[in-house]
């Protein structure tokens, strides 16, 4: 027995073939996730449905009031995305392609507390595929490691195994944004102490890893340490997606996802 | 052979139940402090009805495990497994012993299948710097007593030999 499971650990990390058991066994969990989501999910229905006619209202109002915003910025950035590709077609270089997106909700179920993970309910069925990047309306979440025919795991840009590429938006510079473990953290790897960082600057994914879109807001520097003693700085950022508090969550396909299905496996992205 | 099957079926459920309460959300910082609940329910399993479950029922509601935490496939099965042999080899003594020393016991196993288990993930290289973590033990002794009730009301009811 003890030998089986070290065999089975040492092949489920090293390689991937694990990977259709372990689908096979998520699904065989799925019920127990869905047994426990369910409450909580008919509690939040529950309140939703007994919530005040006036309280409904307001917010009826409000959400109507946001779209009519939105869309009055959606129409100025289609027009601002049309130049954009006329200009980029006169330069002759790459157009983006816009990418395709999916509502996903997560299960209320806590998994490991020492690393940052969570469940979503759509899975292969929906299309899903691994290293796939998940955001929301305020940044890049995290991205997909494990799929199975119903549900799906991800893993948090601020799990301590997880590392992301990113670029500071007043500078320009490049780095590797590593979850720091605690809740809401990450921290810049490998900043010489003479680097041009504030607190306050906002970090965009740089796409350099071709796992993440480029250009989505990933966090806002909250602390920089520079020791003198060491030979890097100690700078921490906090995420702009709201990752403990989110239900609902988009997921993103890459804009040339059949090129990069060979890449590294997800938690070797980028320097550990 | 009805009453065996009942007994299986009991047991299941009590292992289900488990695992809905290990996957249960908890505020951050109550999740630190969770129970090792599948452990807790094997160890009595193993210990009140030892020729209905052992070693591999351990080994296979740790997979389940895994899955269900999103860990490396193997780490709960062989933490659970090494539970399950001790909690077996020593179920005769410890059955007889009151209460509180039975929950001492369990702080040992709980103590050897978290310790297990951070020893897989520092091999991994994702060591866990919380000291929090060692509380675990301390929790699951302070719950045993109340885990052995119930489940010696379900072992009675359902005639679990």
């Amino acid at each position: 027995m003890t030998v089986l499971s070290v065999v089975l650990m040492t092949v489920d990390h090293r390689a991937q073939h694990l990977e259709s058991l372990r689908s096979v066994l998520s699904t065989l969990v799925y019920p127990i996730q869905i047994a426990v989501d369910l409450p909580i999910q008919a509690g939040n229905w529950m309140a939703e449905y007994f919530s005040s006619r006036h309280r409904l209202i307001a917010e009826n109002v409000r959400l109507r009031e946001n779209q009519f915003l939105l869309d009055a910025r959606l129409a100025k950035l289609a027009d601002l995305e049309a130049e954009n590709r006329r200009l980029r077609s006169l330069l002759d270089s790459s157009a983006k392609v816009g990418e395709r997106v999916l509502v996903a909700e997560l299960l209320s179920v806590d998994m490991d507390p020492y690393s940052r993970r969570i469940v979503l309910n759509k899975g292969s069925r929906d299309g899903v595929e691994v290293g796939q990047s998940l955001i929301d309306s305020n940044g890049v979440m995290g991205q997909i490691v494990h799929v199975a025919p119903f549900s799906s795991n991800a893993l948090l840009i601020t799990d301590p195994s997880h590392a992301l590429p990113v670029q500071n938006h007043r500078t320009g510079m490049r780095s590797l944004a590593v979850g720091a473990g605690p809740v809401n953290q990450l921290e810049l790897a490998h900043l010489p102490n003479n680097a041009d960082v504030r607190i306050g600057d906002v970090l965009v994914t740089s796409g350099l890893g071709g796992r993440f879109p480029a250009g989505y807001p990933v966090g806002r520097i909250v602390g920089i340490e520079r020791n003198r003693g060491r030979p890097f700085a100690t700078v921490t950022v906090q995420p702009s997606a709201r990752l403990e508090r989110n239900r609902e969550v988009l997921l993103v396909w890459p804009s040339q996802s059949t090129e990069e299905s060979d890449t590294l496996p997800a938690h070797m992205e980028g320097a550990e | 052979m009805s009453a065996a099957r009942s007994g299986y079926i009991a047991i299941l459920l009590s292992f289900l139940v488990a695992l809905m309460l290990t996957a249960l959300p908890m505020p951050v910082w109550a999740a630190l402090w969770r129970p090792a609940w599948v452990a807790l329910v094997l160890i009595y399993w193993c210990m009140a009805a030892p020729t209905y479950t052992g070693v591999v029922m351990g080994w296979v509601l740790g997979l389940f495990l895994d899955v269900l935490v999103g860990a490396l496939l193997g780490q709960h099965a062989l933490a659970l497994a090494m539970v399950a042999f001790v909690a077996h080899r020593f179920h005769r003594q410890v059955r007889v012993l009151p209460i509180w020393q039975q929950a001492v016991s369990v702080f040992g196993l709980v103590f050897i299948y978290q310790a297990l288990i951070l020893w897989i993930t520092g091999i991994q290289g994702m060591p866990i710097l919380a000291a929090a973590y060692w509380s675990s033990p301390l929790v699951s002794m302070l719950l045993w007593p109340w885990i052995y009730i119930v489940l010696r009301d379900v072992r009675r009811r359902y005639l679990v030999a």
